[in-house]
C-alpha cells in the first residue's frame, strides 16, 4: 500500500475553469424529479450503502466506479446524502443520454449531468477539459473510468482519462466505489428492473503520486475499486 | 367472551416477553453467573426480535385484515429479493423474474385478500411455473434450464406461496362455529406466529442444554434430534395450555398443531441452512451487507404456515373461500 502523497495546494491547471452554467437551486419540478427518482432507485436497487475507511464530504472528489448497469450513476447518486448530492454530477455518454426528450431532460436538468460525446474525442477537445471546467471549483463527478458497461461482470481496464483528471487537479480527491450486484437488478439491453439487493460501497480516497506514471495509476485505481469488492 | 380471550393473550405475551427480558437484562448485567456470553448476546437479539415482531403485528391487527395481508405481501417480497439475489440466475432470467416480483407476487396477495381459496391455491404452484418455464425456454437460454427455473419457482413457493397461508388464517370463515367474531382469526394467527417463534427458541435452547446428536452436522451444526423432540414437546404443551387462545381447537387439537408447527419449524430451518451452505453465506443478512435478514426470520413460518392452515380446515370442518 503506498501511502498517499500530502495534499497539494490547490492551483488551477487550467485558465478556463469556470463552470458554464452557475451552481444553485434548479427548479422545484426538476428537485422534486430528482428526489423521487433517487428514492425509486433505491427502492428498486434495495441498495445498502457502506463508507469503508472513509466519509460523504462535500469537499471536491471525483467518484470512480465500476460500471455495470444504467441505474449505475443513478444509484450512486442517490446514495450521497442530500448535501453531498446538490454538488454532484455524474459523467454520462452524450450518445445515450441526449436522445429523446425524455433522457435528455432527465440528464441536464434532473441530474445536471456532464454529457460527453464518446464518438468525437480529439487532443484540442477533451472531455477531461471539459469535465473540469463543467466542474470547476466546487463540483465533484461521478465517472465510470471503464469508458463502458462491462458485459461479462467483471471489471475491465480502466481509460485513461482519470488519470489526466488527477494530473490536471492534483487537489481533487479521488474516491474508488463499487458497485455490486445491479448488473442483474438492470442488465445491459434490458429496461425492466428486478429488484434484487445490491451494495454501493466508498472506498478511502487516493491521489496521484508524484511522478507516479500512467498505467501504475490506472492499476492501482482499478485495484482499489475491486478491493471493496471482499 | 372474545373480547376477553383477546386481552388475555395479549397479556400472556406481554407478561412471557417482559418476563424473559428482564431474565435477559440480568443476565446481562451479571456476567459472573458462569453462562456463555455469546449465548445470552444472541438470546437478547432474539428478544429484540420478538418485540419489534409483536409491535409490527399488533399494529398491522390494529390496522385490519387488509392491512395484515398487505404487510406481509411485503414481508414475501423482501424474502423473495433476498432469495433470488442469493441464488445466481442468468440474464435469460431477467424478464421471467421481472412478472414473478411485479405481476405474479401481487396478483397472488390480491387473491389471498379476496379469499379465492380456489384460484391461490393454484395460482402459483401450477400457473406461475407454467409460466417461469415457457419464459425462460423463450429467452432463448438452455443452459441449466431445470436448476434455474427449479431455483425461481423455490423462491416463489416458499417466500410467496406459503407465507401466505398466515395471513389466509384471517380471512376463514369461523363465524360458523358458536360465538365467534373477526378478532378470533387474528387470535389464530397470532396463536400459530408465538408457537413458531417459541419452537425457534426452544429448539436453540434444548440443543445447547442437551443437544449430543447433530441430525445433519454438514448442514446446520446447531440443531440436534434433542432440540427437535424438546422444541416439539414443549411446543404442543404451550399450545395446550393455550388452547383457549385459538378459536376452533380442543386442547388436544391445540398440541397437535404445536407439535406440527415445531416439526415444520425445524423443516424450514433445516431447508434454508442447507440453501446458504450451499452458497457459502451464514445468513441471508450477510450477503449483502447492512441488510437484515429477512429470510432467516421468517423460514420456519413459511414452512408451518399452510400445514397449519390445512390443519385448521381438517380439524374445524370450516370450508374456505
Amino acid at each position: 500500500m503506498i501511502s498517499p502523497a500530502p495534499r497539494p495546494a490547490y492551483r488551477p491547471a487550467i485558465t478556463d475553469a469556470q463552470p458554464t452554467r452557475p451552481a444553485g437551486p434548479r427548479s422545484p419540478l426538476c428537485r422534486a424529479a430528482g428526489l423521487s427518482l433517487a428514492a425509486l432507485a433505491r427502492l428498486l436497487a434495495g441498495a445498502s450503502v457502506r463508507w469503508i475507511a472513509s466519509q460523504p464530504d462535500t469537499c471536491q472528489r471525483v467518484y470512480f466506479a465500476n460500471h455495470t448497469s444504467h441505474l449505475d450513476a443513478l444509484v450512486i447518486w442517490s446514495s450521497l446524502p442530500q448535501a453531498v448530492r446538490e454538488v454532484t454530477r455524474p459523467v454520462a455518454a452524450k450518445d445515450y443520454w441526449s436522445r429523446g426528450l425524455v433522457r435528455r431532460w432527465l440528464a441536464e436538468e434532473v441530474f445536471d449531468a456532464i454529457l460527453i460525446d464518446r464518438t468525437d474525442i480529439k487532443v484540442h477537445h477533451s472531455p477531461v477539459d471539459l469535465m473540469l471546467r463543467e466542474a470547476g471549483t466546487s463540483h465533484s463527478l461521478i465517472v465510470f473510468p471503464e469508458g463502458g458497461r462491462s458485459v461479462t461482470g467483471e471489471v475491465g481496464e480502466f481509460k485513461s482519462g482519470l488519470f489526466y483528471l488527477a494530473k490536471k487537479r492534483p487537489d481533487i480527491e479521488l474516491v474508488p466505489v463499487h458497485i455490486d450486484n445491479l448488473n442483474r437488478v438492470l442488465p445491459r439491453g434490458e429496461f425492466l428492473p428486478v429488484p434484487l439487493l445490491s451494495c454501493i460501497s466508498f472506498g478511502p480516497p487516493m491521489w496521484l503520486e508524484a511522478g507516479e506514471a500512467k498505467p501504475e495509476f490506472l492499476g492501482r485505481a482499478r485495484r482499489a475499486v475491486l478491493a471493496l469488492k471482499e | 367472551m372474545n373480547d376477553l380471550r383477546t386481552v388475555a393473550l395479549i397479556t400472556s405475551v406481554l407478561a412471557m416477553l417482559s418476563g424473559a427480558t428482564l431474565v435477559g437484562q440480568f443476565l446481562k448485567r451479571h456476567p459472573d453467573r458462569g453462562l456463555d456470553a455469546g449465548a445470552i448476546r444472541t438470546f437478547n437479539l432474539r428478544l429484540r426480535g420478538w418485540w419489534i415482531l409483536c409491535t409490527v403485528l399488533a399494529a398491522a391487527f390494529w390496522l385490519g385484515t387488509t392491512a395484515t395481508v398487505v404487510l406481509f405481501g411485503l414481508v414475501s417480497f423482501w424474502a423473495l429479493r433476498e432469495f433470488i439475489t442469493l441464488t445466481p440466475t442468468r440474464k435469460g432470467d431477467h424478464r421471467a423474474l421481472f412478472w414473478v416480483f411485479f405481476l405474479f407476487l401481487p396478483l397472488h396477495y390480491v387473491l389471498v385478500g379476496l379469499n379465492r381459496y380456489d384460484i391461490f391455491s393454484v395460482f402459483l404452484p401450477v400457473y406461475a411455473t407454467l409460466f417461469v418455464l415457457t419464459r425462460v425456454a423463450v429467452a432463448g437460454d438452455y443452459k441449466r434450464f431445470l436448476e434455474r427455473t427449479a431455483k425461481i419457482q423455490a423462491g416463489l413457493v416458499v417466500c410467496v406461496y406459503c407465507l401466505s397461508f398466515a395471513p389466509a388464517l384471517l380471512l376463514l370463515p369461523l363465524g360458523g362455529q358458536a360465538g365467534l367474531d373477526r378478532s378470533a382469526n387474528f387470535r389464530l394467527l397470532f396463536f400459530l406466529i408465538l408457537l413458531v417463534q417459541f419452537a425457534d427458541c426452544m429448539q436453540y435452547v434444548f440443543s445447547r442444554m442437551l443437544g449430543r446428536r447433530l441430525v445433519a452436522p454438514t448442514v446446520s451444526s446447531n440443531r440436534t434430534w434433542e432440540g427437535l423432540l424438546g422444541s416439539a414437546t414443549s411446543t404442543a404443551l404451550l399450545a395446550a395450555v393455550l388452547w383457549w387462545a385459538a378459536p376452533p381447537f380442543e386442547p388436544w387439537q391445540a398440541s397437535l398443531a404445536g407439535l406440527v408447527v415445531a416439526v415444520m419449524g425445524f423443516a424450514g430451518g433445516m431447508t434454508m441452512s442447507a440453501i446458504k451452505r450451499d452458497r457459502g453465506v451464514k445468513d441471508y443478512g450477510t450477503l449483502v451487507v447492512g441488510h437484515g435478514g429477512v429470510l432467516d426470520r421468517i423460514d420456519s413460518i413459511c414452512f408451518a404456515a399452510p400445514v397449519f392452515y390445512h390443519l385448521t380446515l381438517l380439524v374445524t370442518g370450516v370450508k374456505p373461500g
